[in-house]
């Protein structure tokens, strides 16, 4: 577990942001029941954006699933070392963050379940608190905007973008660049959410072959 | 329907969707690999999805316009911080202290 103790304070502070600037797009219960229920950091930050740009129902969601979908990857990294029943496998894949994950790997495709489970638990009730906290701070402090809040959503993806993705060999910078550019091409174009989702078709350039990658450690403290 | 019964939806939504990713793997494909080609589709979302983010979040306007506010300001900074191989929590920090700054003077 104490493995897991350093990305659990960075959680909190992840998960105060989270609750200030999601209280006010998702209500108290909605911010609380994605950081209870989801703990994934990343798709709950992508759909709260995606929804408070304007963007429809349907496009946070696919948002959230096509940030959430490297979990296929890494459950599937993980499998043959998880023994037990299926609803036992499916709990253990319910542990899987990045963090956490990239620790329990042993090493020639091995990892270990058990360890991976200790080093999430302490972000669990970090994550979960901190957004309780910022839902109650939200309240107080007033104008998000006078302290630089709505910096925040953009930093943190930055900085997932950064550490996790393009920190890598052969780390996939023209995917990141054309997606960018399409982004901010349809922005003024396109209904909100839409220019995100479109950004993603960039990674159909991966059909090409050759260029495939290990899923590999990211920055996201939760998921 | 509602804005409000519009992000019920969404939580609910993102809260399975969630849930039955994370055990695909585990229990669905339960250790076969995937096709190379998915694998490298995959691999290639988030950085594409992550980079639209970051462009949408720092210069949508309050429509659906392009601006460049203090916001830029402060995420330049945390990309600052992360270049230099920097704590997350201090990028946030100064994302959050530039911004605010910025928009103190």
């Amino acid at each position: 577990m104490r493995a897991g103790v350093p990305f659990a304070l960075a959680a909190f502070v992840l998960a105060v942001s989270f609750g200030v600037v999601a209280e006010p797009v998702m209500g108290t219960g909605g911010a609380l029941a994605l950081s209870a229920f989801a703990f994934a950091g990343s798709a709950q930050f992508g759909s709260t954006a995606v929804i408070a740009s304007g963007g429809s129902a349907g496009a946070a969601v696919l948002a959230a699933i096509l940030l959430n979908s490297r979990y296929i990857p890494m459950g599937v990294a993980l499998a043959p070392s998880l023994r037990g029943s299926p609803p036992l496998r499916a709990a253990y894949g319910q542990a899987m963050i990045d963090a956490s994950w990239a620790m329990a790997s042993r090493g020639a495709g091995r990892f270990d379940p058990d360890f991976m489970v200790g080093a999430t638990l302490p972000s669990y009730p970090m994550w979960v608190g901190g957004t309780a906290v910022g839902v109650l701070a939200g309240d107080l402090i007033g104008d998000p905007a006078a302290l630089g809040l709505d910096a925040l959503f953009p930093a943190f993806f930055l900085a997932l973008l950064l550490e996790g993705e393009l920190r890598t060999e052969n780390a996939p910078w023209i995917v990141a660049i054309t997606g960018a550019g399409i982004a901010l091409a349809l922005t003024p174009i396109t209904p909100p959410g839409v220019p995100v989702i479109a950004a993603s078709l960039v990674a159909l350039i991966g059909l090409r072959g050759s260029a495939s990658r290990e899923p590999e450690i990211k920055g996201d403290p939760v998921g | 329907m509602t804005r409000l019964a519009d992000t019920t939806l969404v939580v609910l939504v993102v809260i399975a969707t969630t849930a039955l990713i994370r055990a695909s793997g585990p229990v669905v494909l339960g250790g076969r690999a995937l096709p190379e080609r998915v694998n490298a589709v995959i691999v290639l979302i988030a950085p594409a999805l992550l980079a639209a983010l970051v462009m949408t979040e720092t210069f949508r306007g309050e429509g659906s316009e392009l601006m460049a506010d203090e916001r830029a300001l402060g995420v330049a900074g945390a990309g600052t911080v992360i270049a230099l191989r920097g704590p997350l929590l201090l990028a946030l920090a100064v994302a959050m202290a530039l911004t605010a700054g910025a928009r103190a003077i």
